[in-house]
């Protein structure tokens, strides 16, 4: 399974993302987001974590509109799988691959601490490993992780199964607690929580290891 | 030519850091400040022949984000 790790300038869990990956049996090449095009064959494009462009003017509008990430949502276009997580969540949003956006905290407070989370639905190749229903515990380090969107669109999500995972204590004041969300193939997976960063014992947790297990699995058979 | 975006959060979202600058007024003693919005301002330097519609796409695909924000621009 191949793998391309998008890197912008101020990324931070670029390396993180990338070990996880190979740790769990992906090749990964690391592409910078100048590239207009991702490397040939890759199944999954995983945009880390940090504070792309400085977050200027909004968190990840400057990274959606970079080169590489229009060779993103051709990719997703085609049925390509994209995890975007935290500011990869971010920047998901502002390509409009997913709904919604990201607002500053309720508390306006920068948050960094492991929270509780609910996997809300085991049908999808990056939360089959878990079971629904169960509840894990992931780092969350965000200061713009307030996920809005409107009545309806909450409906749609719920209704198409589409939300991932849920805080089990909302940190951030995002709407109906989501914490991550799929896109309508369920191949597009944004989440504010960071499954990298609890993946091998040094960690101290493992609860985020199952998801790069379950989609390598899930890519490796396809 | 000069053109000034003023981008505020839509009605209906939420905005706490208005309520956080609201909240600190109270604290100064200013009373009966009933809400505050707090958004961006943006000047744009421009070539003379820029039109309004060049600089609303320009909102739309950039400088606000449609989903929870609007725009008005006032061309200077």
């Amino acid at each position: 399974m191949k793998a391309a790790v998008i890197q912008f300038p101020g990324s931070n869990c670029d390396r993180d993302m990338a070990v996880a990956l190979e740790k769990s049996g992906a090749d990964v090449s690391v592409v910078w987001h100048k590239d207009a095009e991702l490397p040939k064959g890759v199944d999954l494009v995983a945009i880390p974590g940090g504070f792309s462009f400085g977050d200027y003017l909004r968190c990840g509008a400057i990274a959606a509109n970079s080169p590489i990430c229009r060779a993103v949502v051709d990719h997703a276009n085609a049925g390509g799988y994209v995890l975007g997580i935290c500011n990869g969540f971010q920047i998901l949003t502002e390509t409009g691959l997913l709904p919604g956006a990201l607002l500053r905290n309720a508390g306006l407070k920068y948050i960094c601490r492991t929270v509780g989370l609910k996997i809300e639905t085991s049908n999808s190749g990056y939360t089959e490993g878990y079971n629904a229903g169960a509840e894990i515990g992931l780092p969350i380090a965000h200061h713009d992780g307030n996920y809005f969107i409107d009545d309806d669109t909450v409906a749609r999500l719920t209704g198409d199964d589409r939300i991932a995972m849920t805080y089990t204590d909302n940190p951030n004041g995002s709407r109906a607690d989501i914490a991550g969300i799929l896109s309508e193939n369920r191949r597009v997976l944004g989440m504010m929580p960071h499954p990298e960063r609890a993946y091998e014992d040094a960690h101290g947790n493992t609860d985020g290891q199952r998801l790069f297990a379950g989609l390598l699995a899930q890519l490796t058979s396809a | 030519m000069k053109a000034r975006v003023h981008v505020m959060l839509k009605d209906g979202v939420l905005d706490p850091q208005g309520a956080a600058v609201k909240h600190a007024l109270g604290a100064l003693g200013f009373e009966g400040v009933n809400g505050v919005r707090q958004g961006k301002v943006i000047e744009l330097d421009l070539a003379d022949d820029a039109t309004e519609a060049q600089i609303g796409q320009m909102c739309e695909k950039l400088l606000a984000n449609m989903v929870i924000e609007s725009y008005r621009i006032e061309m200077l």
